[in-house]
């Protein structure tokens, strides 16, 4: 089956890419590799005929959190950042429970709900595009509305955290101006 | 007519005839792909010879008149040349993305040839989300040139990549703001459906081109500046600025790699160039009813080299803009106007529902209109504005 051949070189994208932005040295190639498996997952959600979601997946994690991720490297630490002596943290157990409680909820909610237990029906994708955008601006227009003044405020916070780190003149935050002392922002 | 409207697919249908049934959707998506290839690979190779003829012919000057008759043979020459040229990687340069980074560049920008309809049933894929699906996989050439630029290990190609990176980001804003009208007024996302609702003539015999409105008019005129901006082209050129930082990204690449980033740069524009057409200017269709007899794909290429040929125009006119007025012409000019242009859009939909006096055309066109061209304007003579005040040099006095 030729969809099965797509799906395990996929899978395989997307695992190699999410082990290889764990392992890595450098931190530039992490990221580069976290934008691979982002890919690979666009792609099985293409696959899997959602075209929309496997769409914004790549348009939202490979077009833009990659692209804010290397921006982020390179005008905070300079790509040329010896990553710590160890590569395994030393909070790794702390983390593995975690992720592994996060895993947990994810994967409840799924299985019990009962979405699963309807065979898929193919060929009604058509009108999936429609629906999804009558839903956003319908009935889920609140909480879309809500997410978008929340993200502007996160980011009008960044803004001004990293404006207060730049000069001493910067806007009266009341933050005191010399925290984080010594870490000028700038291309290196 | 229909017949050699469809030639293609009926040659298409014959090809994949001749296997057997089990190797069909193979061979169909393997001839797809190839004739995508070949049709955009030999207008790569033309539009290389043209550009630089037509350039000459403006600048007063012959071009390249050397190789073969008129000089057309001279993309066979620079090919021999960039193939047979010696592959320098640098030293210290981080090799692995440095190899991969010209093919991520490459790969996507074939992939975004596939949602384009190129005549009547000449979609390689009809996706529903076509259009969002063309603008995300343009947004994977920002991570190629970003691996270019860094894998480089020097300044001027990370600062180069850092430019591009900024045009791109920056221009992707109004150029995805310029296509939405579209999208909203055709009720689809799918650019045969897009063509579909374009199809038809009003009254005067004119086509029902987007173009042809008022909003349409006013988004295509910012759908190919923010085009011309994603494709690196002149004025737009400044990632590259050979005579500021070295060609940028693209300082440390030669040879096959090199020619692959030319490559990559010319297929972006011409599927961005496609999009165009796709969007505004009706797609496949004719511009008049007598002159439906002509094949759908012949239209789609005479306006995609109308296009092109505008392209070639605007490189041969206008000088490279500074970053910071390439940067404000973006956020201050094109993202409040392609908005406004939403507005604009919305009453010209909601007034052509009702008819209520026989001049209401005129009355929707110049209200429109107005709606953009005072704003319009106003933020221009703002733009004016930022040059009056001295520019404050912070690195160089």
């Amino acid at each position: 089956m030729p969809s099965d051949i797509t799906f395990y070189l996929l899978a395989a994208l997307t695992l190699a890419g999410a082990v290889a932005a764990m392992s890595l040295r450098n931190i530039v190639h992490c990221v580069l590799c976290a934008a691979g498996a982002f890919a690979g997952l666009a792609g099985i959600y293409l696959q899997l005929n959602a075209e929309f979601v496997g769409v914004a997946q790549l348009l939202v994690y490979v077009g833009a959190v990659a692209i804010l991720l290397v921006f982020t490297i390179l005008l905070t630490h300079g790509a040329d950042v010896k990553l710590g002596s160890a590569l395994i943290s030393s909070g790794w157990k702390t983390g593995l429970a975690i992720s592994a409680l996060v895993l947990v909820c994810l994967v409840v909610p799924v299985l019990t709900s009962p979405g699963l237990r309807h065979e898929a029906a193919s060929g009604v994708v058509a009108p999936m595009m429609q629906k999804i955008g009558e839903q956003l601006m319908g009935q889920c227009v609140l909480p879309l509305e809500t997410t978008g003044l929340l993200l502007t405020a996160a980011l009008l916070g960044a803004v001004v955290i990293a404006m207060n780190d730049k000069t001493a003149a910067g806007p009266k935050t009341g933050v005191p101006p010399n925290h984080e002392a010594g870490k000028e922002p700038g291309l290196r | 007519m229909s017949n050699l409207d469809q030639v293609f697919v009926t040659l298409l249908h014959w090809v994949v005839g001749l296997v057997p049934a089990s190797l069909q959707p193979w061979v169909s998506t393997l001839v797809i792909i190839l004739a995508i290839m070949t049709v955009f690979g030999t207008c790569f190779a033309l539009t290389t010879i043209l550009e630089r003829k037509i350039l000459g012919r403006m600048q007063n000057r012959y071009g390249p008149n050397r190789v073969g008759p008129c000089g057309l043979f001279q993309p066979v020459a620079d090919g021999i040349k960039m193939l047979t040229k010696e592959d320098i990687v640098p030293f210290s340069s981080d090799q692995v993305v440095h190899f991969l980074a010209p093919l991520v560049l490459t790969i996507p920008i074939w992939l975004a040839f596939a949602v384009i309809p190129f005549g009547r049933n000449m979609t390689a894929i009809d996706l529903n989300a076509g259009l969002l699906f063309f603008f995300a996989i343009g947004s994977a050439s920002e991570l190629a040139v970003f691996m270019a630029g860094w894998a480089g290990q020097n300044k001027y190609s990370l600062l180069g990549a850092m430019r591009a990176v900024a045009q791109m980001i920056s221009y992707e804003v109004p150029l995805v703001l310029a296509a939405v009208p579209v999208v909203m007024l055709a009720g689809s996302l799918s650019l045969n459906d897009i063509v579909q609702a374009q199809s038809g003539y009003i009254a005067g015999g004119l086509p029902r081109w987007n173009v042809l409105t008022p909003w349409g008019l006013a988004a295509f005129i910012m759908f190919l500046i923010a085009a011309t901006a994603e494709s690196n082209r002149s004025p737009f050129d400044l990632p590259e600025g050979e005579s500021e930082i070295i060609a940028g990204y693209l300082t440390e690449y030669s040879g096959f790699k090199y020619a692959l980033f030319f490559l990559g740069e010319y297929m972006g524009l011409f599927a961005i160039t496609s999009l165009a057409v796709t969007l505004f200017l009706g797609g496949w269709h004719a511009p008049l009813p007598v002159l439906e007899w002509l094949p759908s794909w012949f239209w789609f290429g005479l306006k995609f080299s109308a296009l092109i040929f505008g392209f070639i125009w605007i490189r041969a006119t206008l000088p490279r803009l500074r970053l910071d007025q390439m940067l404000s012409l973006a956020w201050k000019f094109l993202v409040p106007l392609a908005l406004l242009n939403l507005l604009a859009a919305a009453v010209w939909h909601w007034s052509g529902q009702c008819r209520l006096f026989p001049g209401s055309m005129a009355v929707r066109w110049l209200v429109c209109a107005a709606i953009l061209v005072f704003p319009g304007i106003r933020l221009g003579r703002s733009l004016n504005g930022l040059s009056a005040t001295p520019r404050q040099y912070r690195y160089a006095k």
